[in-house]
């Protein structure tokens, strides 16, 4: 493979500081990655890491104050107006929270629709691809007369995705679609998303704080720590052997559910933290 | 394991009855009935007046001076200048209308026009259009009115106009705040990511969720302009020639001492319209934003409970037996959301109670706290602390156990700390409740002692602080602090780490863990994480449904779990070993979709 699908290169994001003259507060600290057609990179951080903000300079809900951000080797870092609505043809996301990312007061028909009929699609070829959605993300075709509150949090992820999905896209940025839903349910559209992927080819940015998830999922990884991306590597090799102490205190931190392998783990991470604060206090000391 | 998921899915549960259209709402209110059908009443009266009034509102016939009422022809009478009194309250109908649609109408457009701009625009636009509009607010609305009656020629139409524009900053606050609560929703940044563009955005995502509180608005001010009209023409400003309750209200008043009569009719049907307008807007904002729940089932909690079979003196700690409880349904008859759930939880035990989302968990947890919401009932069933029935016990008497034996660690450690007080305050006055007799200085000592505990490194700083400069991390250990201060019987946490990284997470369990052995408290762990539970609980109790499906020895559960839903559950746990292998599908240049 030449040339990745999305290639963001040394991106840095600040957003504006609280209060009178107050300095901008850098929370990327030039981030570079890359997705490849059909790929899955997993972005996994805690929360103020950044991680949020790097799928949205990708979808162009934050503009970022330096570094470059390609598609398809087309630079898209300062698209505006009918350019980048032109870009959602190939560009989409599923957000963290299905209760507030649909729309309360449409039908299910209507907002799937609204992307394709944005797009130039007629009402009609519209209706027909809604159609197909609904059955590709597994909701019986009689959902489309619904509205979202008549569906539980993991049927609405499932329209939330197959919204994505209705105008073809070749990436998808999911921003910790699962987070909100409950065990049995994760999985199931976990699965979905992963069967989606082997029939379509899109590729995935999926940006969450799970490991597991993202172990699941991923078959690249990259780990962002305080806004800077600190390990990349393949999904096994990041989440089996980690090289970065945060990812090790990462790792250790997620609890198994196996209560004997747990208190093992506890103990490991126990020895982890007392190492590694012994570095530092070497390091503390050579400084 | 993917292959066959898709076919996988839960029913679809309507939630039918709870949600009603606002026409079926507004139709079993009462209120909204009668204000409604007062007003179609007049607003058919105002219509059809040219056809049902019987002379013209301004001939005047000497014979009719002040006629008394039944007089043939003056149903109502004729008042001074001898002009027939129905006819002009009924002409006087379709003056009030207009004047409430032109009112209305203009402060809508502009009102909700610029909201939308001044809400959704960049910042620049923003200040300049709140800038105009706290200008127009400073007029001083009714002088100004009076002072340009040279200009308007006293035409009530163009005079409500400007009234209008007078009332627009009103709706254009309430159109703008909705939309900078709204804008930042994420379907509106859906929408944006699928390429809607801004005008549809603002039309099809925006407003129209915003319009309830534009409806209500528009209703009240309806009111406001006729009543604003009524004054003008009662002042006498406008022309004489059109009838309006306001001048018939002037004439009746300079006849007052004749025949006192005069001035009850349009006074009546001024009052009858204004007040149809306003409680027709009171019963719109029940019905489009929801009316608050009725209380007073409280009162029936407790004495309705059935006490369970089995009454046999407890020996556990806290025993949690048959209980029931229940919630008014939308038909009015309580439905059970928990079921005969019953429970142990030993001294110095740790027992998760864990199931998925609406498994009544969380409601079996408050009700040990003794904080049900107000609705709640308790049907069946006990709940015993050490013998104690908390159940039987009163509100005074509850506060005695709750904070002292029994303590409490929320999910949102920040939501559960008042941002107005400093942390310091809020920990001192919690133990001094709970103790009573306790110093402030005192107090303070203890909760400093007991922040180094909890492991925060400058406890003085933190004291001092307000939560809003703590981290989620630091404000669960502050709560963990507060919790324990009293040296609790049972520690009762609810999902205590969902909110947190998965690193603080650790931390915060090893803490909760330390106390439990230090001061041998029993902790009641709800939660959905199973890897929490195997980390910290000896014993797990697993609910579906408001049910209790399984009880068990952490490991024996873990290790052979003899309900479905438990191996269900267990089973859908992305388990440590799956990496995903599958190389990514290069897809062929030719399938690319078009």
């Amino acid at each position: 493979m030449s040339e990745p699908l999305l290639d963001v290169n040394d991106i840095r994001v600040a957003f504006p500081g609280r209060g009178f003259r107050a300095k901008p507060v850098e929370v990327l600290h030039g981030i570079s990655l890359t997705v490849n057609e059909g790929e899955t990179l997993g972005i996994v951080g805690e929360s103020g890491s950044g991680k949020t903000t790097i799928g949205r300079a990708v979808l162009g809900l934050v503009q970022p104050t330096s570094g470059r951000i390609r598609f398809r080797g087309r630079d898209i870092t300062d698209l505006r107006g009918n350019d980048r609505r032109a870009l959602a043809r190939d560009i989409q996301v599923v957000f963290q929270d299905p209760y507030t990312s649909l729309n309360p007061s449409m039908t299910i028909e209507e907002i799937l629709s609204e992307p394709l009929v944005t797009l130039g699609a007629t009402k009609h070829d519209a209706r027909a691809r809604v159609r197909s959605l609904l059955d590709q993300v597994g909701l019986p075709s009689d959902a489309a007369v619904r509205r979202p509150r008549e569906f539980s949090g993991g049927q609405r992820q499932r329209v939330a995705i197959a919204r994505a999905l209705a105008p073809g896209p070749r990436l998808i940025v999911c921003d910790e679609p699962v987070s909100a839903l409950d065990l049995s349910t994760q999985a199931r559209v976990l699965d979905l998303l992963i069967s989606i992927q082997r029939e379509t080819g899109v590729a995935y940015l999926f940006v969450t704080h799970d490991l597991s998830v993202v172990r699941h999922i991923s078959h690249r990884v990259a780990v962002v720590y305080r806004g800077d991306v600190v390990e990349t590597g393949s999904a096994a090799a990041v989440t089996t052997d980690p090289e970065h102490p945060y990812t090790q205190r990462l790792l250790l931190a997620a609890p198994v559910a196996n209560p004997e392998e747990q208190e093992k783990r506890r103990a490991d991470r126990r020895r982890l933290l007392e190492i590694q604060r012994q570095q530092d206090e070497q390091a503390g000391a050579v400084v | 394991m993917s292959a066959n998921i898709t076919a996988v899915v839960d029913p679809i549960t309507p939630k039918d009855a709870v949600r009603e259209s606002v026409t079926r709402k507004l139709l079993r209110d009462p209120q909204a009935l009668i204000a409604g059908s007062i007003l179609l009443v007049i607003v058919v009266l105002g219509v059809g007046s040219p056809w049902f009034a019987s002379h013209d509102p301004n001939a005047a016939s000497l014979d009719a001076v002040n006629a008394p009422v039944g007089t043939p022809g003056y149903l109502l009478g004729g008042d001074q200048s001898g002009r027939d009194i129905l006819s002009r309250l009924l002409l006087s109908i379709p003056t009030s209308l207009f004047t409430a649609v032109i009112g209305v109408s203009v402060a809508v457009i502009i009102g909700v026009t610029f909201g939308l701009i001044g809400g959704y625009s960049r910042k620049t636009v923003q200040t300049s259009t709140e800038w105009v509009f706290s200008l127009i607010q400073t007029f001083p609305g009714l002088l100004l009115l009076i002072v340009l009656v040279p200009l308007t020629g006293g035409d009530y139409r163009i005079t409500m106009a400007i009234f209008g524009v007078l009332l627009a900053p009103g709706l254009y606050r309430i159109v703008r705040n909705q939309v900078l609560s709204v804008k930042n929703e994420l379907y509106v940044d859906a929408a944006r990511v699928s390429g809607v563009p801004d005008s549809r955005i603002l039309g099809r995502h925006i407003l129209f969720v915003v319009r309830s509180p534009i409806i209500i608005a528009a209703a009240f001010l309806a009111g406001a302009c006729i009543g604003i009209q009524a004054g003008l023409a009662f002042l006498g400003l406008g022309s004489t020639l059109v009838p309006s309750f306001g001048a018939m209200i002037s004439d009746a008043f300079a006849n007052f001492y004749t025949d006192p009569l005069q001035l009850v009719w349009p006074s009546a049907l001024l009052g009858l319209l204004t007040a149809s307008l306003v409680l027709l807007g009171n019963s719109l904002r029940d019905a489009l934003e929801g009316a608050r729940p009725k209380s007073g089932s409280a009162s029936s909690r407790g004495t309705t409970r059935q006490a369970p079979q089995n009454t046999a003196p407890s020996v556990a700690l806290l025993d949690v037996r048959d209980l029931a409880i229940a919630y008014p349904g939308p038909d009015g008859k309580p439905r059970e959301v928990v079921s005969y759930v019953s429970f142990t939880v030993g001294a110095g035990e740790t027992v998760g109670l864990v199931g998925e989302s609406g498994s009544g968990k969380t409601q079996t947890a408050f009700s040990v706290l003794g904080v049900l919401p107000r609705e709640a009932i308790v049907t069946r069933g006990s709940i015993q602390l050490g013998g104690l029935e908390l159940l039987d016990l009163s509100e005074k008497d509850k506060r005695a156990v709750r904070g002292r034996r029994i303590a409490y660690i929320p999910q949102e450690p920040m939501s559960n700390l008042d941002p107005s007080f400093t942390i310091g305050q809020q920990l001192v006055e919690g133990i001094r409740c709970a103790v009573p007799g306790l110093s402030r200085r005192e107090a303070r000592a203890t909760m400093m002692g007991l922040l180094e505990r909890v492991g925060i490194t400058d406890p003085d700083r933190v004291f001092s602080s307000y939560p809003h400069q703590i981290s989620g991390g630091m404000a669960q250990r502050v709560l963990i602090a507060g919790a324990v201060a009293t040296r609790p019987e049972v520690l009762i946490a609810d999902e205590p780490t969902t909110a947190l990284d998965v690193t603080v997470q650790a931390e915060i369990l090893d803490l909760i863990r330390e106390l439990q052995a230090e001061m041998g408290m029993a902790v009641l762990l709800v939660t959905h994480n199973f890897g929490v539970v195997a980390d910290i609980c000896s014993r797990i109790v697993v609910m579906q449904s408001g049910r209790v499906v399984e009880e068990g020895d952490v490991r024996d559960v873990f290790a052979s779990p003899t309900d479905p839903y438990t191996q269900d559950l267990l089973s859908s746990i992305l388990d440590e070993g799956t990496v995903r292998l599958d190389p990514p599908r290069t897809p062929e240049p030719v399938e690319a979709q078009k």
